[in-house]
């Protein structure tokens, strides 16, 4: 559960707008389902009061949108959860908006819940969700009242939160802490455990899903093209429509190529899926892969460091050694 | 639609014998866009060449698909067939259909097979292809010679003498090499010294040659004409202009332990040093690793005593920048540490000694002044062995030396043999060896009088093992044209240590984008054609660095480079290749990722105004390739994320096509 309140938010980002440091947030309102947020412009108190929310679905990463927002009259204040701060300086790396239009506030993070999970538990109906310190309370059409424990609930990227630190703001909130978990390889790990064939079977059963609704794409902070080459009808290799043959499933797989070096680990696609594909998944084994041919790297940890996949030392691991690994298998 | 003519090559039996050319072309004919498909004997002869211009005019081509070999090879011949016809060179594709097809292949049908795919796929790249224009680039008329031994020297002084301006750096206090160590040289026997002295004082009195003597190339950027090079002076602690090379400091120096390694280690030199007497530029140097006034502050007897007040305990290693036309890499060798080879006891015998130590041993500037006496006791040595190729031709266990023949030590042992034998008449001599080797001129004639007037033993076969007894080495081997063993009690052994590259040259050929064989030696553009010239263009390679050589053979080729330096250096502009990269600003993200890889720091971002969809006007990042200076390697469009970097001549659309083509 947050230890961050609503109102806490709302009354930062009313000071803000009330001296005049910043002329817009961004922030989160609701939407048709409790669990439905979807992330807004405020430019008013009224409007903070009357719509700004934030709860344990919160879990959007605000980053991105800025490379949209930033441009404009006056600051953007947007709210940086430690997630958000690596994805902050990763497009400040890429230059993908000025940081002189932008006003940070960072705010500490408990994790967020899995609204999938929750679903899981019950037939339809769920007509409301409330979080409640540790609890949170579901009550639905067929159901009735019940109350789940939020640990159990929570997105696997959360569970398995990489770091509390945040990493860009102009002013915080709350406390920032230096707290790192080592887990989240662990479900790499496991996939690194199969087989070809049986690593094979998985990922096309995953994939099998995927309706290519490019929500993954246009959700991913790494994802900012001017044109994606999937909508460029030059690439030959735009929107299809939806198959399940090999070359479709390239797609995630190709988009994991692309974001290579340059994904910070947000988890957003995984979220943002309406078929459940734990896509997160094929950018952390690329990430798993990095920190080992070239030392632990974290994309966004800083602005303007040079990616071990654009940069050149002679202690860069040979590329037969880095082919040959896979060959062990 | 394109109008392509395919012209399928023979070249003689080498393709003919493996694919079936008729075959090829009759296929090629079926090929969208295909309006002319032929077979010839050798398609680059002139007659092969006038029937390509003749289709051009008869079938109005506008693209040309060559089968044939390499385009490494001919390549640009093609595309001057093409220009004089009036067609645009870029509109020529070569379809590799030798080296990657019938030298390959033994069974004919497959051959054939493959060589119509891969013409196939060249059909599909030109469908694609565009126009292309070079641009033009001034060339800076000044040569960088890396190395200051013959070879450089050689080099340096042929440039000068055409009227250009050449810097020679070394990183040694003294120019001269591996050369001004030595004592004579074969087949005449002249002294090293007294004919490569008077070089060294030529270069050094050259106007055109400038001299950077202990100093290092740290960094180069740029492309072929245009080099911009820093070179770092490091601090000698002397004022190079001041000096007068008196070398009273050298002697009043209380530190007098410190190894001479100009001597091989054979003898002492003070903290403050002139390498030798006939040193170019004759400056002294402190060796900051045991000067005490450096280390600690305390004496200062050298500036005491100088009186030019050259000395300068205060002076730091200085960087200088300087832009070049051509670069020449002439780094030279060294032999190769012995501690591998544990049996010939080197480590633990004062009495076993390599050849370059034989070589100070004998000269007349040496330790010994000349006179040959063994460095545990110096006594006249009465049997002396030599070993030859230790750590050469040693293929079983390469990790231990080298699988290549160091090629001048069988001259070098029947020299010192041959002259051991002359100045001491009652000493013996043995010479061990896998074979003689003696190509070159008078080479032969060299060796057998070695043999035959001055009675050197010659024993083919290796040495097991030198076992150190007593104040006498034990050497035993096998005279395999005897079938016997043998035990000499030897005075003094000689290991003709294997030569390799030198150390710096690995450095270096990263610096200059120079490819390397795994033995560190540069590789020439073309073993045979291009023998001087690296792949990378303005790059070119004089001496040893380039592989085993003696003298005669590094001069000759320090002339070489010299000439294609000159040759470069003529010409007032140099047409660039415009297969350069182009990014397409409406899809530029701005992230500076291409910026990141290109090695050849040819992109820029820019600020730039763009319409958007609504009407708007927005500001926008966004790459700019500056075309003089990219080389085209591609970096930077495998690395854009967005796709909008692409390489004109090879664009990602082209590749894909022949890629779909090959699938099909």
């Amino acid at each position: 559960m947050q230890t961050v309140t609503r109102n806490q938010l709302v009354e930062k980002a009313k000071e803000l707008l009330n001296n005049g440091t910043v002329t817009r947030v961004l922030g989160i309102k609701k939407g048709e389902f409790s669990y439905d947020l979807t992330p807004a412009v405020f430019t008013s108190a009224e409007e903070l009061e009357k719509e700004f929310e934030f709860n344990g679905f919160a879990a959007a990463n605000f980053s991105k949108y800025l490379v949209k927002l930033a441009d404009g009259e006056g600051k953007i204040l947007v709210f940086l959860k430690p997630c958000d701060s690596y994805s902050f300086n990763q497009l400040l790396t890429e230059h993908r908006f000025n940081r002189e239009n932008v006003y940070a506030v960072g705010i500490e993070c408990d994790g967020f819940a899995d609204y999938k999970k929750i679903e899981e538990e019950f037939n339809d109906g769920i007509k409301s969700v409330e979080f409640n310190g540790e609890k949170i309370e579901v009550t639905t059409l067929y159901d009735g009242k019940k109350e789940l424990a939020f640990a159990d609930y929570m997105l696997e990227r959360c569970k398995n939160c990489k770091t509390k630190k945040i990493a860009a703001f102009d002013e915080l909130l709350t406390e920032n802490s230096d707290e790192t978990k080592n887990t989240r390889f662990e479900e790499v790990e496991k996939l690194e455990a199969m087989t070809p064939d049986e690593r094979y079977a998985f990922w096309r059963n995953e994939l099998s899903r995927c309706i290519r609704c490019n929500a993954c794409r246009d959700v991913c902070p790494a994802c900012t093209c001017e044109k994606c080459v999937f909508n460029n009808p030059d690439s030959g290799v735009e929107n299809k429509a939806i198959q399940n043959s090999f070359e479709e499933n390239m797609f995630h797989i190709i988009r994991a190529f692309h974001v290579a070096g340059r994904c910070t680990d947000c988890g957003e696609c995984s979220r943002v899926c309406p078929q459940h594909i734990p896509l997160h998944l094929l950018n952390r084994k690329f990430i798993k892969d990095i920190n080992s041919f070239y030392g632990e790297y974290q994309a966004g940890a800083e602005v303007g460091n040079r990616a071990p996949l654009v940069n050149y030392t002679k202690e860069d691991i040979e590329p037969k050694d880095a082919v040959g690994r896979g060959s062990e298998e | 639609m394109q109008r392509i003519g395919v012209f399928v090559c023979w070249c003689g039996s080498n393709i003919a014998a493996t694919v079936d050319v008729k075959a090829v072309a009759e296929a090629l004919k079926s090929e969208p866009g295909v309006v002319f498909s032929t077979d010839y004997q050798y398609m680059c002869s002139q007659a092969g060449q006038d029937l390509i211009k003749e289709a051009i005019k008869e079938h109005k081509l506008t693209g040309l698909v060559i089968c044939s070999c390499s385009p490494r090879m001919h390549e640009n011949t093609f595309r001057k067939v093409a220009a004089d016809s009036g067609i645009n060179p870029y509109m020529v594709e070569i379809a590799n259909i030798r080296e990657q097809c019938s030298w390959v292949h033994k069974d004919k049908a497959i051959g054939t097979e493959k060589a119509i795919i891969l013409a196939r796929a060249a059909v599909a790249k030109v469908h694609l292809n565009t126009p292309l224009t070079p641009g033009e680039s001034e060339v800076t008329k000044r040569a960088l010679v890396i190395g200051g031994g013959i070879a450089g020297i050689q080099t340096a002084l042929d440039i000068a003498d055409a009227g250009y301006k050449v810097d020679i750096v070394e990183t040694k206090p003294t120019i001269g090499g591996k050369m001004a160590q030595l004592d004579k040289t074969f087949p005449t026997l002249d002294c090293a010294a007294c004919i490569l002295t008077p070089k060294m004082v030529e270069v050094a009195q050259n106007e055109n040659v400038r001299i950077f003597s202990y100093s290092e190339v740290t960094e180069v950027g740029g492309f072929v004409g245009n080099f911009t090079v820093k070179i770092k002076k490091k601090a000698r602690y002397v004022k190079e202009d001041v000096c007068t090379g008196c070398g009273l400091c050298t002697e009043k120096c209380p530190m007098k332990k410190v190894p001479n390694d100009f001597n091989l280690g054979m003898n002492n030199k003070g903290a403050i040093y002139i390498p030798f007497a006939q040193a170019v530029p004759k400056v002294a140097t402190i060796d900051p690793n045991y000067c005490n006034m450096l280390k600690n502050g305390k004496c200062g007897l050298c500036a005491k005593v100088c009186t030019a007040g050259a000395i300068d305990y205060t002076q730091k290693d200085e960087i200088i920048e300087e832009k070049y036309g051509a670069i020449v890499a002439a780094t030279g060798y060294n032999p190769i540490s012995l501690d591998k080879f544990d049996e010939f006891a080197y480590n633990q015998s004062k009495d076993v000694i390599t050849s370059l130590e034989f070589e100070r041993l004998t000269n007349a500037a040496g330790p010994t002044n000349g006179v040959l006496l063994r460095p545990s006791d110096l006594k006249h040595p009465k049997t002396i062995v030599f070993v030859q190729c230790v750590g050469s031709r040693c293929s079983a266990d390469a990790s231990k030396g080298k699988e290549y023949c160091s090629k001048i030590c069988c001259m070098y042992t029947a020299k010192h043999a041959m002259l051991t034998r002359d100045k001491y008449p009652d000493t013996d001599v043995y010479v061990f060896y896998i074979d003689v080797r003696t190509p070159g001129k008078n080479f032969d004639e060299f060796y057998r009088r070695a043999v035959e007037e001055y009675g050197v033993h010659y024993i083919k076969g290796m040495v097991g093992k030198v076992i150190p007894e007593g104040d006498k080495l034990i050497v035993q081997g096998s005279d395999l044209l005897d079938n016997k063993q043998l035990k000499i009690e030897a005075d003094l052994v000689v290991l003709a240590a294997a030569i390799e590259p030198d150390k710096s040259a690995r450095n270096l050929a990263t610096m200059l984008t120079a490819s390397m064989d795994t033995n560190d030696f540069f590789t020439e553009a073309h073993p045979k054609l291009r023998p001087v010239e690296s792949p990378t263009a303005g790059i070119f390679l004089s001496g040893t660095c380039q592989g085993p050589k003696d003298i005669p053979e590094t001069v000759s080729q320090a002339g070489a480079a010299a000439s294609k330096v000159i040759g470069l250096l003529a010409k007032d502009k140099l047409k660039g290749n415009p297969c350069v990269a182009h990014s397409d600003e409406l899809m530029c993200n701005g992230c500076s990722s291409c910026e990141r890889v290109c090695p050849y720091k040819a992109i820029t971002y820019v600020d730039k105004e763009f319409r958007m969809p609504d009407r708007t006007t927005k500001v926008r990042r966004v790459a700019f390739v500056n075309e003089a200076v990219c080389q085209g390697c591609g970096a930077c469009t495998v690395a854009c994320p967005s796709g909008a970097m692409d390489l004109k001549g090879f664009k990602s659309k082209q590749i894909m096509a022949e890629v779909d083509a090959i699938c099909k």
